[in-house]
């Protein structure tokens, strides 16, 4: 038997704080939980923004309906449970935000963001709004797919062990016919890589098909295996128009026996990104993915969504690799906050860590780790620095740093092989590798002829701008 | 073009056969060999050894000597157990592998004996 109703229909504009804030709320462990940093309108209270969006991100809109008491609005509307300052910044505020389980389709992350970041973004009440940090239940986590393979079974496939793992992009991204990128790719190979990749925007364009590309970088993975006796691969990149299109090229990556492909998982949209991570788990391909217009949604720090959220997303709709800022080359990346999101990456269970711009405890359950990956304007120099932060479950990826040596991308590809066996070796050891790394490559270019003039050719190339999305942090 | 080095890496070359992490430098020392296997000590993982002729070193599955030695944390046991295998087997590849029962993965793979490659 259901209480009387108590109450009645009272049409007009409520302030949405008599509904959506109650500080006193106990979150649940079923609910899913953000935290948003709000700028308001002037005049706007902070409890009343609050309120706003947790209204405007579940179940309220701008009036009240009849319809509200058809329902148990108290079962759905999300809550905003708490307000706290931003440190260093007097417009802005943290809003954190509970939303009951009922709210969601069970393994959909593209219904919790269309929820999450929908409407309420262009939403007039607040100037700015960035999402900072979800918290995902573990039932959540249970209902989605997760990484194709993870990267422990990664590792197995293609016995790597006790190391990052290396890889390149091939470049110029763009106008190299098949057989000549072909060739590219081989150098790399044969000079001690474990894998190259295909870069973003290269799908199927006039100059090289995305047929013949395949045929090409598949002989020169064949034969370099043959030379090196070591397992390689090739991201062979299946973005495609359409999602047939992507599939037909999927399905003929398998038929090459080709072990690892590649998707660009923003652009090509999330549902087709999701049934893509599947494909891979039912045919035993890795998948690579790459995080092209990440830096329209995730760089400006008042608007938008952190990389960590659409790093934690990638986990669940399914990657075994994703690149994630290198920290020390040409692309942005504050290093705290890189450290936080490689271990939202990789880890069981992360805890809070507001230093890392952690704000959730996160339990992945058994949902396997991806890659990070590291990628852009990195060099032989770099190395140090890249395995101390990013320890051995990570992809390296030299670009410019291989193909740009001036013996070509075989020996650049075996100066970075040397130099990443020679840090691992003496990390190993005990030693300090990012205060000792001139000493450590010295000695590893006594041996190694194509080391040591990929260390003369770099040794000028720095790339020290300040980070423009740092962590917010009280410098006054 | 006389600067330009080539690279000397051929199919038909046994030598430009790679093992693996450590195998781009050259073969470890005795003293280097036992700083590797401290490295496996101080994490809790478990020493395990295998070995292979080299022509068959493609597979999943070397031999392995013994069982791998759970809960040994004695770095002159685990040198010792190298060398016996290493003597036991001496034209084949022997790797020391550092099991971690936690990620259900190795941490550390690495061929330290290195056979006639073929």
């Amino acid at each position: 038997m259901n209480a009387p109703p108590k109450k009645r229909y009272d049409a007009g504009v409520k302030e949405y704080r008599s509904t959506y804030w109650e500080p006193d709320y106990a979150v649940k462990e079923t609910d899913i939980l953000a935290v948003f940093k709000v700028i308001p309108q002037a005049g706007v209270p902070r409890e009343e923004a609050a309120a706003a969006v947790a209204a405007e991100s579940s179940t309220g809109t701008w009036t009240t309906v009849w319809t509200d008491l058809l329902t148990d609005l108290d079962h759905y509307k999300g809550r905003a449970y708490r307000i706290e300052d931003v440190p260093g910044h007097d417009d802005a505020f943290y809003a954190f935000i509970a939303y009951p389980a009922d709210l969601f389709e069970e393994g959909s992350v593209v219904n919790v963001f269309t929820s999450l970041v929908g409407n309420v973004f262009g939403f007039k009440a607040v100037r700015s709004l960035r999402l900072e940090d979800v918290r995902f239940p573990i039932w959540f986590v249970k209902t989605c797919f997760g990484p194709p393979h993870g990267i422990h079974v990664e590792r197995d496939k293609m016995d790597k062990y006790g190391r990052p793992l290396l890889g390149c992009t091939i470049k110029p991204k763009l106008g190299l016919s098949a057989k000549n990128y072909g060739r590219a790719v081989y150098e790399c190979l044969r000079g001690g890589l474990d894998f190259t990749k295909d870069d973003e925007n290269v799908n199927s364009q006039p100059f090289m098909r995305w047929r013949d590309r395949f045929d090409f970088c598949q002989e020169a993975i064949v034969k370099s295996e043959a030379e090196t006796g070591e397992r390689k691969g090739h991201y062979m990149n299946v973005t495609a128009p359409t999602i047939e299109e992507m599939f037909k090229r999927a399905e003929y990556a398998k038929e090459l026996k080709t072990p690892i492909i590649m998707s660009d998982y923003i652009t090509l949209g999330w549902a087709a990104h999701n049934s893509l991570s599947r494909w891979c788990r039912d045919n035993g391909m890795l998948l690579h993915v790459h995080r092209a217009m990440h830096a329209v949604i995730d760089r400006n720090p008042n608007h938008g969504i952190n990389f960590r959220v659409l790093a934690k997303l990638l986990r669940l709709l399914g990657g075994d690799h994703l690149h994630s800022g290198t920290v020390v080359g040409k692309l942005e990346g504050d290093r705290a906050a890189t450290l936080g999101w490689i271990d939202l990456m990789r880890d069981r269970f992360v805890k809070e860590d507001r230093a890392r711009g952690i704000f959730f405890d996160q339990d992945w359950g058994s949902m396997p780790g991806v890659f990070p990956v590291a990628s852009g304007g990195i060099h032989v120099w770099h190395m140090p620095a890249l395995v101390a932060i990013f320890g051995n479950d990570s992809v390296l990826q030299f670009g410019g740093g291989t193909l740009g040596h001036p013996w070509g991308n075989a020996a650049g590809a075996a100066a970075n092989r040397v130099a990443l066996e020679a840090c691992v070796q003496a990390r190993n050891e005990g030693r300090q590798i990012e205060k000792e790394g001139k000493d450590i490559l010295t000695r590893a270019a006594r041996h190694s002829p194509e080391l040591r003039i990929a260390m003369e050719t770099w040794k000028e190339i720095k790339f020290e701008f300040d980070t423009v999305d740092k962590l917010d942090v009280q410098h006054r | 073009m006389s600067n330009v080095q080539d690279y000397p890496s051929r199919l038909s070359d046994p030598a430009s056969r790679k093992m693996g992490t450590f195998s781009y430098l050259p073969a470890m020392s005795r003293d280097e060999i036992r700083k590797q296997v401290e490295w496996i000590v101080k994490h809790g993982w478990n020493p395990a050894i295998e070995h292979t002729e080299p022509r068959f070193a493609s597979s999943n599955y070397w031999y392995m000597w013994k069982l791998p030695m759970f809960g040994e944390t004695d770095v002159d046991a685990i040198m010792a157990e190298l060398d016996a295998c290493h003597e036991a087997n001496p034209g084949n590849h022997v790797r020391l592998l550092g099991y971690n029962n936690f990620t259900q993965s190795q941490g550390a793979n690495m061929v330290v004996y290195r056979g006639d490659p073929v």
